[in-house]
């Protein structure tokens, strides 16, 4: 085990000094407002960068160039431990324990969106600030970050990128060096996020709202500086822009990036995902705005429209900004959104959840088989957006979402075993696992996550990590040959 | 620089694994079956695509709108000629490398060029290897012989052994044992170890050094480094493929050759292009076949069938039936360290031959020639120097005052048509041809841009 995990440690504990510096940022905040917050950034971020230096220099001996395993292991390894580091400043500053600290930067890492923290508006701007730049770096991925900036990592960068990027094919990379594609991903990234916080700022909010709410739509956070979230706003523009960079963070940034080489949007004609992303969610928003018209929840048909689009991306782009107490709304409502938030997001986004590729693969693979039964003798290859699907990627796919409903059935049993009512610990689980934000019953948009018990805590953080890695990245650190040496 | 490789084959995998290796290069690799690129991609830091290499569309999906270097390795050379011919027609990529065997193609003049095909360069790894083994076979006792600047000046790769009078003397005193002859030894390996070679540096037995000399001198200098061999006249190739065919009808002008085939087909078609080679339709490891055919005379024996373990069993077989000398051409570098130990010779690798061809097209400055050397580690370059005394680095300064990076030694300077072998006090001139030695293939980079500054100017 040694000799495993310590050249990973070493690796490691230089992502920890470069995530130190991340935490200048809320410190700068601090320094500028004067608020109180001022000392526990200092402290974690000294704290940070002199834990990770000891551990480089204890592990040094240990170097060597990362395999396939370490490439893994690492990823791991830095999800299941950033959370503790990031949390800090909060389990300083904040009346809150270890738990809720781990959970709430957890759920920033994870882009979840999820809180325990109530009245948010009253929280130092450096503590809020910091919430929300942990979405955002987890975003994209810290690191996919890390070997953007950190050309050592570039060996075995691969693996490293398969670990934490989304989505069931990850073999086709924008640039031939893997510190390139990196570097790319995270400027369209930061691009957007850019425009989307200037379009806030004419939209109407002030720069420290629109600044955090950018890194919240990009990230597909989820995280508000308001308890009442968007609602607080009461505005139209901000919501149609909210809208739609959580529709373009949801879609692939690869495609982004062609699409902006190419000068033109044919680009998210051919990518088959986008398509079916942005039909489902036309389809359902009108279906739902009706729906919830002839139900009587809104005296016209374009109010109901305008909280259905906003809160129905939302929740289906795995973001988890609202205006409306959702879960008031009749049943069906918002379990369709939580169904939707299965599904919805593109590989290679920001969002969580099985992703529409692998629904479309699934849904194709169904088809065939249908298909065979009238036809025992048919030869017909597995097609999404006219390329072929190799047999491998439909076993894996089909695999992941065995492992993925599995690790739903198991964490809500565990859930209703600690005592939750069933639409709790139902929808907790799946705002956690598809990184969507906030749930229904005691979690819904109305509440949040403080009012569980540690133990609920605890199950709430592990699939938000479950899901953001896509169930394989951790679960391999349970697989006994991974520890063989 | 943006390079693509078409073809995952040995010699396109290797191409991938060293130029990828080096940071300034943007490598894409493009071949037809998707088993091998995903083994690539996993384990070198380049992008793959699936597909034919000579598809316009596999083509742009690769990038070859942007792409400084295209090189066509896969198995077929029609495919490898029409890719470039494609690259340069529709999107004029600036150099075009392909893999040609067949010497149908490659011995007509003007089939390639300017309006005709558009293939730069041609490359044949099959020719390649063959002048290698012929070289290698004309200098007994020689581990490598490698020609710079066509063929005036060679390093020469040979153990030291107990015998030669240099052996368990300094390095200086090469001179004083042979005044006419000049050579410089550009580097020491004991142990697989490098030794920084300096005049008081002591010769010992079993070191494998390199050194620089003009042709004419180098069988003066190997007597100083071993007892010298006679040269070598009954050679046995086992395998009549490609190289084996080729390397026989090179050789049977002055030598005895037996060629072995196993496929009785094959053997009769080789032996309808051979003149004088006695071809023989058997097994190369049948110890009666080789014993009758008196191996135990022979002087080199070559292994070069397309199965390396093949090779190596036969070689080994053949050396303890009293062959004189084996040679096995061995397609795995971990291979080749195993056995060159052992009771094999020398061991060939062609990936190790083909590949600087490869790399000194994507060397920066002019750089003429590569040769990859000891598995990829260390480097020997044959460079020009250009410009004036003011702007590049070198020009007008003597080899002593010239900044060097660690491990690279300046063997020897080739002006028009004579070879001086480096000195201290040497003064380099506007375009001269430097030969260099890397001992440490990392520093090639600053080793280029000490030599490139000049080019900048221009």
């Amino acid at each position: 085990v040694k000799d495993i995990l310590l050249p990973v440690a070493h690796v490691f504990a230089l992502v920890m000094m470069v995530f130190a510096a991340t935490m200048l940022a809320p410190l700068v905040m601090a320094v500028w407002e004067l608020d109180p917050a001022l000392s526990s950034f200092v402290i974690s971020a000294f704290a940070t960068f002199f834990l990770g230096a000891l551990l480089w220099l204890g592990t040094r001996r240990f170097r060597r160039e990362l395999k396939t395993r370490d490439g893994l292991m690492l990823v791991a390894l830095t999800w299941v431990a950033l959370p503790a580091v990031a949390g800090f400043p909060l389990w300083n500053f904040l009346p809150i324990n270890f738990t809720e600290a781990y959970f709430e930067a957890a759920s920033g890492l994870t882009t979840t969106g999820g809180t325990v923290l109530s009245g948010l508006e009253y929280l130092p701007r450096s503590i809020n600030l910091w919430r929300h730049l942990l979405s955002w770096l987890g975003g994209m991925g810290i690191i996919v970050l890390a070997v953007a900036i950190l050309p050592m990592l570039g060996v075995g960068g691969m693996q490293i990128y398969r670990a934490e990027m989304p989505g069931p094919m990850k073999d086709t990379k924008l640039t031939p060096r893997i510190g390139q594609t990196a570097k790319l991903l995270w400027t369209v990234y930061a691009g957007l996020t850019v425009a989307c916080m200037v379009c806030l700022k004419f939209a109407g909010m002030d720069w420290f709202d629109a600044v955090c709410h950018g890194f919240s739509a990009l990230a597909l956070g989820g995280f508000s500086t308001y308890d009442a979230s968007i609602g607080h706003f009461n505005s139209i523009p901000i919501e149609m822009v909210l809208t739609l960079f959580s529709v373009l963070a949801a879609l692939n940034f690869g495609t982004h990036y062609v699409a902006w080489s190419e000068r033109g949007l044919m680009a998210y004609l051919r990518d088959a995902e986008a398509k079916a992303i942005v039909s489902v969610l036309i389809v359902s928003c009108i279906g739902m705005a009706l729906f919830l018209y002839l139900k009587g929840n809104y005296p016209d048909f374009s109010t109901s429209l305008r909280h259905t689009i906003f809160n129905l991306v939302s929740v289906a782009t795995d973001s988890g900004l609202h205006t409306q107490d959702y879960s008031r709304w009749p049943i069906f409502a918002p379990m369709w959104m939580m169904f939707l938030s299965c599904i919805v997001c593109s590989s290679g986004s920001t969002g969580g959840g099985i992703k529409m590729i692998r629904t479309l693969v699934l849904a194709k693979q169904a088809h065939r088989e249908l298909n065979q039964l009238v036809h025992p003798n048919m030869v017909r290859p597995l097609k999404v957006g006219g390329t072929v699907i190799a047999n491998r990627v439909v076993f894996a796919v089909l695999a992941f979402v065995f492992l993925y409903f599995m690790s739903i059935v198991t964490l809500v049993f565990l859930q209703l075993a600690s005592g939750l009512d069933f639409m709790t610990a139902f929808s907790s689980v799946i705002a956690c696992i598809n990184n969507a934000g906030p749930g229904l019953g005691l979690v819904g948009p109305g509440s949040n996550y403080g009012v569980l018990s540690n133990f609920q805590t605890w199950v709430c953080s592990a699939a938000m990590l479950l899901g953001r890695l896509e169930v394989f990245t951790i679960l391999v650190l349970f697989t006994p040959t991974l520890w063989r040496k | 620089v943006k390079i693509i490789i078409l073809g995952a084959g040995q010699v396109g995998r290797t191409a991938a694994y060293h130029l990828s290796r080096e940071e300034a290069n943007d490598v894409t690799v493009v071949d037809q079956n998707e088993e091998i690129l995903r083994d690539l991609q996993d384990r070198l830091d380049i992008r793959t695509v699936n597909g034919s290499g000579s598809s316009p569309r596999v083509l742009e999906a690769a990038g070859i709108a942007s792409t400084d270097i295209l090189v066509a390795l896969t198995n077929s050379d029609e495919v490898n000629m029409l890719a470039c011919h494609v690259a340069w027609t529709l999107y004029r990529t600036p150099k075009k490398i392909a893999r040609v065997r067949s010497a149908d193609y490659t011995e007509r003049q003007g089939l390639f060029g300017e309006n005709r095909i558009a293939v730069d360069v041609w490359i044949s790894p099959e020719q390649l290897v063959t002048e290698y083994i012929a070289r290698l076979i004309r200098y007994p006792g020689a581990l490598q012989v490698l020609d710079f600047a066509d063929g005036r000046v060679r390093l020469v790769g040979i153990r030291a052994l107990q015998g030669g009078p240099l052996v368990g003397h300094e390095l200086r005193t090469l001179r004083e044992h042979i005044p006419s002859a000049d050579a410089r030894v550009a580097a020491i390996y004991r142990a697989g170890k490098s030794v920084k070679p300096e005049g008081t540096t002591l010769i010992e037995d079993g070191d494998e050094v390199f050194f620089l000399a003009a042709t004419e001198n180098i069988r003066a200098v190997m007597k100083e480094m071993r007892k010298e061999e006679a040269p070598a006249r009954r050679v046995v190739i086992a395998g009549g493929g490609n190289i084996g065919l080729r390397l026989a009808s090179e050789l049977e002008v002055k030598n005895q050759v037996k060629l072995i085939e196993r496929d009785g087909k094959r053997a009769r078609r080789v032996s309808e292009q051979l003149r004088r080679t006695t071809v023989l339709h058997g097994d190369a490891a049948d110890e009666e076949l080789l014993l009758e055919e008196n191996i135990d005379s022979v002087d080199v024996f070559a292994a070069l069938t397309n199965s390396e373990e093949a090779n190596i069993l036969s070689a080994m077989l053949a050396k303890r039936l009293g062959a004189h000398k084996v040679m096995a051409l061995i397609n795995k570098p971990s291979y080749a360290e195993l056995i060159e130990s052992g009771s094999i010779d020398v061991a060939i690798s062609p990936q190790t031959v083909t590949i600087g061809s490869l790399l000194a097209h994507v060397r920066r400055g002019d750089v003429v020639r590569v040769h990859s050397l000891r598995r990829g580690a260390a480097e020997a370059l044959e460079v020009v120097v250009h410009g004036d005394a003011d702007s590049s680095k070198v020009i007008g300064r003597r080899i002593e005052d010239i900044a060097l990076p660690e491990g690279t030694t300046l063997g020897a300077v080739v002006r028009g048509e004579d070879v001086i072998i480096a000195h201290h006090d040497t003064t380099v001139q506007p375009d001269d041809h430097l030969i260099l030695f890397l001992t440490d293939r990392r520093h090639v980079e600053a080793v280029e841009k000490l030599f490139q500054g000049s080019a900048s100017f221009l």
